[in-house]
């Protein structure tokens, strides 16, 4: 197996209330020094709340923002600059609200026609061709590529979006929350065209999320974020069946299932972000935080075989 | 472009505005060729003749030039001036605009910096100094008053730029390989062009008047010349004397600008996809009802509704939401209301207490009785009495539903005193008391807090203290947890399940998550197209689903623990409820569909377990 | 609170500098020089060089600019040739005749604008908004000067209720009431475009608002009809009427050259357009700084109060 993306310290700091001159008034660690690696024709899923940083990671990962530090590699190349047009070939985005995501004032064919025009260089027939194979390959009639976004529903639309990636030719898919904004019904139709595409177009993917069951559903390793920071990694079918961080156990025992009793009702909110706490982000929530959690930040290590956890005090299975 | 000018004259006064303004700028095209006395001819034998004197429609001014036709010159001059001076502003203010909102950063804030400096002075202080530098002139005129309103254009354009710029569309165009040239030219610019042709369109009557005001000041047109403003100069020693020298081309601008103003509203209606779809109509106290007949009651409960139909009317289209809907709540029952995005379940939950926004929405039918008595157009003040105090609800997202400018203690003290004539510190222990009761920490101190200052789960326990806070027994919940996250929602649900059992209270939840009716309601209601297709208790509607959607929906929902697969999913889409299929509206959608499916009523049928389908999966 | 009005204070400094700079700029630019408009088109060249001198026209325009700053901030604001009188004292004697004006006017619009924008709002497309929706139309078309002017006419020479034009009576008078039935017409005449400006703003903030989900909230709470409308939805909707009812002070305050010329009010509008056209530099100079820096103080207070209004902004 080959490396497709491999992240080094990858770090993002946002400055809060900038000023003409002069040092910003705060700093907010959006995303703590992350180093991860994806093998290609894998699918990493990465779950956890919203203001964990995972948009932000995702957002780097594409050249849409710059990091702060560290790097990016995709199949060996260093990609550090943030120049969406040369991470475009290699990598691309699919986003969470799919109307928002298409220009309303442009038809389906021009948006398709961009991409391929500016990254391939395609015109003529050749252009004609592959958008209706994009389009066959997402199961979308031809028809549609005249009509303007607003005419769609968000299950057609994040096709229409998902088309849009591919045509890039990428080697790897970023999907940021690609279904949330769908109804299950329709949740399960993409997230099936998506299995389908990797399978087709030998494709890697990054499948962020804040849904459990849907990101276990679809991912063969799974990371965890808390607060800007990875938690743990590990294999799908083990990280949620036995998880060896407090946070990724609040979080199993927090999504609702049938006919299991209501849980997890006092276990905290998240510390404010302008003023974290020392050591592990999660100790005033965690049951078994002692002194050395308060003060000393722990670092993402191996528990057991490929399971890793930040923890001071690691979990059982 | 047909529907623009159907949309402009639907609003007759736009029509008037647009005919009135047509005939003016008409006669001011064929001025130079109608038959006129020369504007500048004086006769100083016929001065201040009055209107219809013979050869002189309008009259003569105090040289006894024929005020008609120095009218209809000066309108020329006045239009034109007005619409160049629109024309610099708004294309220079939205070149500032759109550069400094989409780049941001440093450009913007240095750029918008000087803006706000020239926005320090008072317009006329800039207008009049720039006068004063290039001399007074019509031109000079029409670069001081363009130059002036550079800033507010430059504003306007930005904070619509600013919004654009931070659309993902943007950012799917920067990862198709453009750049920002590109961007700006084929992303952003199209979507700004309505708001500046607004903006113009709007503020045209405005740089008109200020033109004719510099010339009445004499800082404009210099005579012989003359526009409407320096014409209204002129005329002003002779008021008393011979008024209709001013009234003329006072008049004259009034028209002009009033048909301008009438114009520039129907373009900006017309082009505001808000207005179409009536979307900016405010919200009256309680829902419009139209009801034929009241339905019988067709059983025993607590809160009865009974065939309860409620629609969307826009324009000439009409959704369903809710069509016939019965549910019944019994005390100290917790009932689950289930479906998708569309199914109409919220607007059920909201036909409840008449909180359906209206316009657009409509009770067209049924009954909701409570403790038998029926609240569908029942007196508003009936209404009013009861919402929150016997039913209270709880909604979905707490930032935009706690209003953010109050305290969260005034919110809940004014939810006390408003069906309860306690003093201002009763019910402020009281306050205190609830948020307590919902477990926020430290509740003394946070009553004074605002809601932007909590977080979200915070929130929502405020959300909840408030509905608490008259003793109701019935609480609405509609999606209350559906934005939080997974482990605040936990949390969440666990208050509520632990307050509606020590309080009896009865709760209606409304969610589209089976998880959570699962784990907290006692019965269960799936719509599906604005109709109940099946209800039963949780478990036996869970376990052995016998709508064939209900089956499939449950399908659908991966279940954490189930590993790596593939996901059963339903082809299609939910219908439009404006265009309903007859007979089941799952039909389209289902396997098991048969002729029968596709014709006439089907109807909910059963005891403790209802379905509405021919060909159920199990029998009810 | 206290750390904001500083706050707000201390970045009003930058503020007036640049102003200051963009008028003295403005100024400088103004062809031909103020010495010969002075001594009229027949001066000697050697006369107007020394008057030049005196003036200290010769020097660099960055020096002229910080002699002209620093006597200007210990009150020397120069003299006034036309007038032969200090500057400053001209523009006191001035601007308080405008303030009176200014400031009755803007009271007038921002209560009547607000209540009427308000009942439009809250009766959507009644009998009410309608009749408000037309008024309000007339109201922004109409030009103040033209309304001052056939005001004068009707009321002052017609129906002879109010006095046609002036401050004060010239025989007797000079008292409140007297100042009142001066004051009467062209403040309203003034008000007027503000009115419609701001009631047309102020209904749509309130339609907006009136869609927001607290609204609901509020109503579900059970509380009274009137209380939604004029307090959760009108509190919501100043926020977004606040700024407009900055804006439109510098409106008002513009608005006043034009009722001063028709009513023949003893303001600081009229002194400038006199001074313009009369090319006395000084006065023009030191009356606009001096307008623009209340104005900037003025804005300062309406900040405040949108602070003091929305919690959100103190951050």
């Amino acid at each position: 197996m080959t490396l497709a993306l491999k992240t080094t310290d990858l770090a993002k700091t946002f400055d809060i209330g900038k000023r003409l001159i002069g040092p910003p008034r705060a700093q907010v660690h959006a995303v703590h020094p992350v180093s991860l690696d994806v093998q290609t024709g894998e699918t990493l899923g990465i779950v956890g709340e919203s203001g964990c940083g995972k948009s932000t990671l995702a957002r780097m990962l594409v050249g849409l923002e710059p990091p702060t530090s560290g790097s990016i590699e995709i199949e060996g190349r260093a990609l550090d600059r943030a120049d969406p047009a040369a991470f475009g070939r290699l990598i691309q985005y699919v986003f969470q609200d799919p109307v928002s995501s298409l220009n309303p004032r442009k038809t389906i064919r021009q948006i398709m026609e961009v991409p391929l025009r500016l990254l391939h260089g395609m015109r003529g027939q050749a252009l004609d061709d592959r958008i209706a194979e994009l389009f066959e390959a997402v199961n979308l009639r031809p028809e549609f590529l005249t009509r303007y976004p607003h005419e769609f529903s968000g299950g057609q639309a994040q096709r229409i979006g998902i088309a849009r990636a591919l045509a890039a030719s990428p080697r790897i898919l970023i999907l940021d929350e690609p279904v949330s904004a769908l109804d299950v019904s329709v949740q399960a139709q993409v997230l099936n065209l998506l299995a389908d595409l990797k399978a087709e177009f030998n494709l890697t993917y990054l499948f962020i999320s804040h849904d459990l069951a849907v990101v276990e559903a679809v991912s063969d390793r799974i990371a965890v974020l808390y607060f800007g920071s990875v938690v743990e990694t590990g294999p799908a079918e083990k990280v949620f069946a036995a998880p060896r961080h407090p946070y990724t156990r609040l979080l199993a025992e927090s999504a609702p299932v049938v006919g299991r009793p209501l849980g997890g009702a006092q276990s905290g909110e998240l510390p404010d972000p302008l003023n974290p706490p020392p050591g592990c982000a999660f100790a005033g929530r965690c049951p078994r935080a002692s002194d050395l959690c308060r003060r000393e930040v722990p670092a993402l290590r191996k528990i057991e075989g490929d399971q890793f956890a930040a923890c001071h005090h690691p979990l059982e299975p | 472009m047909s529907l623009f000018l159907k949309l402009l004259f639907r609003n007759r006064l736009a029509g008037f505005g647009a005919v009135v303004l047509g005939v003016i700028v008409l006669l001011a095209l064929l001025t130079p060729i109608l038959p006129l006395h020369p504007p500048n001819e004086t006769n100083t034998a016929n001065r201040y003749l009055r209107p219809l004197s013979d050869g002189h429609l309008l009259g003569t001014d105090h040289l006894g030039r024929d005020l008609l036709s120095r009218l209809l010159w000066g309108t020329r001059l006045s239009l034109a001036v007005g619409f160049a001076a629109a024309l610099i502003a708004g294309l220079a203010g939205a070149a500032i605009g759109v550069i400094a909102g989409y780049f941001g950063g440093r450009t913007d804030n240095v750029t918008m910096r000087g803006i706000d400096m020239l926005m320090a002075f008072p317009y006329i202080l800039l207008a009049l100094a720039i006068v004063a530098v290039l001399g007074p002139g019509l031109l000079n005129a029409l670069i001081a008053v363009a130059v002036v309103n550079i800033p507010f254009f430059a504003r306007n354009i930005r904070g619509v730029t600013v919004g654009i710029a931070h659309r993902e569309f943007i950012d799917a165009a920067r990862l198709a390989g453009m750049g920002h040239t590109r961007i700006l030219l084929t992303e952003v610019v199209p979507n700004i062009v309505p708001v500046v042709v607004i903006a113009m369109s709007t503020t045209i009557g405005w740089m008109i008047l200020e033109t004719a005001g510099l010339s009445f000041l004499g800082l404009g047109s210099q005579p012989p010349q003359a526009d409407l403003g320096s014409m209204l100069g002129e005329a002003r020693s002779a008021l008393i004397t011979a008024p209709h020298t001013s009234i003329v081309p006072g008049v004259m601008i009034l028209l002009i600008v009033m048909s301008v103003n009438l114009l520039g509203d129907g373009i900006r209606d017309a082009l505001d996809p808000r207005l179409r779809s009536g979307a900016l109509a405010r919200p009256m106290a309680a829902t419009r009802v139209e009801r034929r007949e009241v339905p019988a009651a067709q059983g025993e409960g607590f809160l009865r509704i009974d065939a309860l139909e409620t629609q969307f009317q826009v324009g000439r289209r009409i959704y369903k939401a809710v069509n016939k809907v019965s549910l019944d709540l019994q005390p100290g029952e917790c009932l689950g209301l289930i479906g998708e995005s569309g199914s109409g379940k919220s607007v059920t939950a909201l036909s409840v207490m008449g909180l359906v926004a209206s316009p657009p929405g409509v009770i067209t039918g049924g009954a909701v009785r409570l403790e038998g008595k029926d609240l569908i157009g029942a007196p508003y003040e009936l209404l009013r009495s009861l919402r929150g105090r016997k039913v209270a609800y709880i909604f979905q997202d707490p930032l935009s539903t706690l209003h953010p400018l109050y305290r969260i203690g005034d919110q809940l003290i004014e939810a006390i005193r408003v069906h309860e004539p306690v003093s201002h510190g009763e019910a402020h222990k009281r306050a205190v008391k609830l948020l307590e009761d919902v477990r926020i920490p430290n509740a003394a101190a946070r009553v004074r807090a605002y809601p932007h200052e909590l977080s979200g789960g915070m929130r929502q326990r405020v959300g909840i203290a408030m509905a608490l806070a008259n003793d109701p027994d019935i609480i609405i919940a509609d999606e209350p947890t559906t934005a939080l996250d997974v482990t605040v929602q936990a949390q969440i649900l666990a208050l509520l399940d632990e307050l509606r059992q020590r309080r009896g209270l009865a709760i209606l939840f409304i969610t589209h998550d089976f998880g959570v009716v699962g784990q907290l309601c006692d019965r269960v209601a799936v719509m599906y197209g604005g109709r109940i297709v099946e209800t039963g208790p949780t478990q036996d509607v869970l376990e052995g689903p016998a709508h064939p959607y209900t089956k499939r929906l449950i399908a659908c929902v991966p279940e954490l623990g189930g590993g790596r697969r593939i996901l059963a999913a339903i082809p299609g889409l939910p219908p439009a409820v404006d265009q309903l299929p007859e007979g089941c509206a799952f039909a389209p959608r289902c396997d098991k569909a048969q002729d029968a499916c596709r014709r006439g009523e089907i109807e909910l049928k059963g005891e403790t377990r209802k379905v509405r389908c021919l060909y159920p999966e199990v029998a009810p | 609170m206290g750390g904001y009005i500083l706050k707000r204070l201390l970045s009003a400094i930058p503020v007036l500098l640049g102003i200051t700079v963009i008028v003295f700029l403005i100024m400088a630019m103004i062809p031909g020089d103020p010495a010969t408009a002075i001594l009229g088109s027949y001066a000697t060249p050697e006369n107007v060089a020394r008057l030049n001198r005196f003036l200290g026209l010769d020097e660099p325009l960055w020096r002229q600019y910080f002699i002209w700053l620093g006597n200007m901030l210990q009150g020397d604001f120069g003299r006034s040739f036309a007038l032969n009188r200090p500057v400053l004292d001209e523009i006191l004697d001035r601007f308080s005749a405008t303030l009176i004006l200014a400031g009755t006017a803007f009271v007038l619009c921002a209560l009547l604008g607000v209540i009427a924008g308000t009942i439009s709002a809250a009766r959507q497309y009644g009998f009410a908004d309608k009749a408000i929706t037309f008024v309000v139309i007339l109201g922004i078309s109409v030009p103040s000067f033209f309304l001052g002017m056939m005001m004068i006419l009707i009321f002052a020479v017609q129906l002879r209720w109010f006095p046609v034009s002036g401050m004060y009576s010239i025989w007797g008078g000079g008292d409140l009431p007297d100042l009142i039935r001066h004051l009467t017409m062209p403040a309203i005449a003034l008000s007027v475009v503000a009115t419609g400006v701001v009631a047309r703003l102020s209904r749509g903030a309130m339609l907006e608002v009136l869609r927001q989900d607290f609204i609901r909230t509020a109503r579900a709470k059970g509380v009274h009809e009137r209380r939604v409308i004029w307090g959760h939805a009108l509190r919501a909707a100043m926020v977004s009427i606040i700024p407009v009812l900055g804006i439109q002070a510098g409106f008002v305050l513009s608005g006043a050259v034009y009722i001063e010329m028709v009513f023949q009010w003893p303001g600081v509008g009229r002194m400038l357009v006199d001074a313009i056209l009369k090319r006395d530099i000084l006065l023009v100079q030191g009356g606009v700084v001096f307008i623009a820096a209340c104005y900037v103080g003025f804005n300062i207070v309406v900040d405040v109060a949108q602070a003091w209004l929305d919690p959100r902004i103190k951050t």
